[in-house]
């Protein structure tokens, strides 16, 4: 698999349209605390938050972005603490907080039980070899026992991780989103057709 | 988020101007009103719209807030989940739907403040299923009679459509002008042409030229969280500042947990949290539009002694027959930019398979539609359906802009052990939370198999590579059924529950079958036709 993020749009950043009509005021108040109000950690130990933090690492890695990368787990950590949920979970499985709690140690456990170490201390390809064996539910560790492996990875944590990572300026901007557009939308729609405050592509495929 | 409720104290949020009021007629608990109506989405909205209108006393209850969209929504897919119901459900069976933001809402306007605005009309033979085409039930309503709730629905909402549609028996020109056609669109038109099957723009409830103080459509594509110009017709700028106007009262953040019933088997009004405590409405009528999953909820948490298994559920039937639509997908990677952010997601359509009766091997129908997801939305496609993370994530996400697909609404069939049920759990309010339990009919994968075949090849000819398919469920229905016979059904005709005479339904949840359409024109055409209904009923003194 390869490790390097094809960039498709380098000069374009979404945050340049920040004072220009495609925004608005609740637009960027909700976007400056993204940015600039990280919550901290409320809800999660310190050792839940560390695993989490090296999961997030393997499921969006972020080479790219050594010094400043997208923050995840504090939103999730937050997310938790409120515990807002998704307003629906499958049978057999535990509450939210409690499906995180033990999913994360079971992701630990399963590490051990495979590698003989945490989830930490394993280079990045065990990781993803825990990580992999996990979202298909072929596990060892007795820690799943009334988690599934499967819908724990597939509909809390992989979901619960694109879903911050891709709330955030610097995913729309790599991705060439419009990003947020009112007042302002859009007036050209057609094929190949571009307002200049979209992205503009630089490298296709 | 409002913490607490604004429309109150005679005076209610003026959804057209920040900060703004309209005035607004109250009423106290302890007056009896002619209806207390549960919910102000796409049927509670209408009606109470409809019912003030005709001159009845009217309190309609949301436990949503009541949003002014131009100061209260931001353009960003998270934020925006608070338009959504997000209190815990249980979903089972052999297909678990995913409930939340996939298919329900919580504010005055309900589901429709966030709803994509695709606006048809069920081929009139759909409501005739089991006599005219051999399979399901009929509806209790005719036809004709429907189509005519449609004009006036269409007309009522400035629905944006073409001027000749093409399938079905003729009907008029749309009020205002098809929407211009977006790439996303245009792939579409070039699949359909190329298998020889027709397109059109899709009617939809988002205007294309001004209408009093809302704007036209801007084309900024966050329709699913909420239209921050007003151009959509959500309930919350159509038929709620209308039904206030007529003197009808909204109550926002308003919690209906029981509806109360008296000595003589009737309702006698209803329990509501607000502002941290419990308070009790009294009311003639009670009408319940919680959509598919509160309804019966609310019904079934509503047993008293006199009926122990939930009110009007003499048939045993409430909660049951619940339906989903199937809502399979196909995308695929173009080399044109495509950029699908832009413009409402669905701008075209293609109803070929709701109205040809030969070429497919199930009975149903389905309609199939152009798409736009945002990012959050579009990530948990790719990682839901192919399972991709890691930078084969990121390097996936980055085609976003040359990625476009087709996406089904289809038929579900009915079927009695598809339902809602009350989980032992309770909420934050101490009721028992709703579990859902749905399994796919034969039927219904033949139709969502035979959908996947064919829009794929439809991306392909379009010029698509790469092409994969994926599975959904969107929009809720059944649940409390009307019908001819109170052995079988929960209400009459008109939402009039069968077991108690001043109990009404009004929503998604009395679809006897669904169609292939998107249900929320056919859910107002259908309260306008309840509150006419109502109307005439209080004039002959049969309420
Ligand atoms: C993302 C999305 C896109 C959609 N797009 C389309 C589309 O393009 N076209 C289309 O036709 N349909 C669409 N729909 C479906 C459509 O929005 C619904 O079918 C329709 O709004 C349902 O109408 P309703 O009156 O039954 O319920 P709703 O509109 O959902 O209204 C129910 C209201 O009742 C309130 N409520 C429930 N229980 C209680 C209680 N106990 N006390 C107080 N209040 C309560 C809720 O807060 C809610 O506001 C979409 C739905 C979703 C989720
Ligand atoms: S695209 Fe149109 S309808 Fe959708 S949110 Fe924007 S202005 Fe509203």
């Amino acid at each position: 698999m390869s490790e390097r993020f094809h960039e498709r749009f380098p000069d374009y950043d979404v945050l340049d349209k920040w004072d220009s009509p495609s925004w608005n005021d609740q637009t960027r108040a909700v976007v400056n605390r993204r940015l600039h109000q990280v919550p901290d950690r409320r809800f999660l130990s310190e050792a839940e938050w560390q695993i989490l933090e090296a999961v997030c690492e393997r499921l969006i890695p972020q080479p790219d972005r050594r010094d400043r990368p997208v923050p995840i787990v504090p939103f999730i950590d937050e997310k938790l603490f409120k515990n807002q949920g998704d307003g629906y979970r499958f049978e057999a499985m535990p509450p939210m907080r409690d499906a995180w709690r033990r999913g994360i140690a079971a992701i630990d456990d399963e590490a051990r039980a495979r590698w003989g170490g945490g989830f930490r201390e394993l280079p990045a390809n065990q990781q993803d070899a825990v990580l992999r064996a996990i979202q298909h539910n072929d596990t060892r560790s007795a820690a799943w026992q009334g988690l599934s492996a499967k819908r724990f990875f597939s509909n809390l944590l992989l979901r619960e991780v694109v879903s911050v990572y891709y709330a955030h300026p610097a995913a729309w901007s790599e991705i060439g989103f419009g990003g947020p557009a009112s007042p302002r939308g859009y007036v050209r729609l057609g094929f190949d057709r571009r307002d200049s405050w979209e992205a503009e592509e630089r490298y296709a495929r | 988020m409002p913490a607490s409720p604004r429309a109150k104290d005679g005076r209610a949020p003026d959804v057209f101007r920040p900060g703004g009021w309209i005035p607004m007629r109250c009423r106290r608990d302890e007056d009896e009103v002619d209806f207390a109506i549960v919910g102000t989405g796409a049927g509670g909205g209408t009606l109470a719209c409809k019912l003030a209108e005709a001159g009845f006393s009217v309190v309609a209850l949301d436990a949503g807030p009541y949003w002014r969209p131009l100061e209260d929504f931001a353009s960003d897919e998270y934020e925006q989940r608070k338009l959504f119901w997000l209190g815990e459900r249980i979903t089972g069976g052999d297909d678990p739907v995913q409930l939340g933001d996939n298919n329900s809402g919580q504010s005055v306007g309900g589901s429709t403040v966030h709803f994509q605005m695709v606006s048809l009309r069920f081929r009139p033979d759909r409501f005739k299923a089991r006599s005219r085409l051999g399979y399901a039930v009929d509806w209790p309503i005719e036809p004709e009679e429907m189509w005519r709730y449609y004009d006036l629905t269409e007309d009522a909402l400035k629905i944006a459509g073409p001027v000749n549609y093409p399938w079905g028996p003729p009907r008029g020109r749309y009020p205002y002008r098809q929407h211009e056609m977006n790439a996303a669109g245009l792939i579409l038109a070039r699949g359909c042409e190329a298998l020889g099957v027709k397109w059109a723009a899709t009617p939809l409830a988002t205007i294309s030229a001004p209408r009093g103080k809302a704007h036209p459509c801007v084309y900024r594509g966050f329709c699913k969280f909420g239209c921050s110009t007003n151009a959509k017709q959500s309930a919350l700028v159509t038929w709620i500042p209308w039904a206030i106007e007529a003197g009808a009262e909204i109550r926002d953040l308003a919690m209906v947990g029981r509806i109360e019933v008296g000595p003589h088997g009737k309702v006698t009004g209803l329990e509501y949290h607000r502002e941290g405590q419990w308070r009790r409405q009294r009311a003639k009528n009670v009408v319940v539009a919680g959509y598919a999953i509160e309804t019966p909820r609310l019904l079934l948490n509503s047993a008293c002694p006199q009926f122990p298994d939930g009110l009007a559920n003499g048939s045993g039937k409430v909660g049951k027959f619940f339906m989903v639509q199937s809502n399979h997908a196909v995308y695929g990677t173009f080399d044109e930019e495509i950029r699908w952010y832009k413009a409402p997601p669905s701008l075209a359509i293609c109803e070929h398979w709701n109205y040809a009766e030969t070429g497919k091997d199930f009975p149903g129908g389905y309609a199939f539609m152009s798409q736009g997801p945002l990012p959050i939305e579009w990530a948990g496609t790719i990682t839901g359906q192919r399972g991709l993370w890691g930078m084969e994530l990121r390097n996936e996400m980055a085609k976003y802009n040359h990625q476009a697909g087709l996406k089904i609404v289809g038929e579900v069939l009915p079927q009695e052990k598809n339902r809602v049920e009350l989980a032992g759990e309770t909420d934050e309010y101490g009721l028992r939370i709703p579990r859902v339990v749905f399994s796919y009919g034969e039927e219904d994968r033949k139709l969502y198999r035979h959908s996947i075949r064919f829009m794929s090849a439809a991306l392909e000819a379009a010029g698509g590579r790469d092409i994969w398919s994926a599975e959904d469920t969107a929009h809720l229905g059944g649940t409390c059924r009307m019908g001819s016979s109170p052995n079988d059904s929960v209400t009459n005709a008109d939402g009039r529950c069968w077991d108690i005479p001043n109990l009404w339904i009004c929503d998604g949840s009395l679809f006897p079958t669904v169609a292939g359409v998107n249900p929320s024109l056919t859910i107002q055409a259908l309260a306008w036709r309840i509150g006419d209904r109502i109307r005439e009923l209080g004039r002959r003194g049969e309420l």
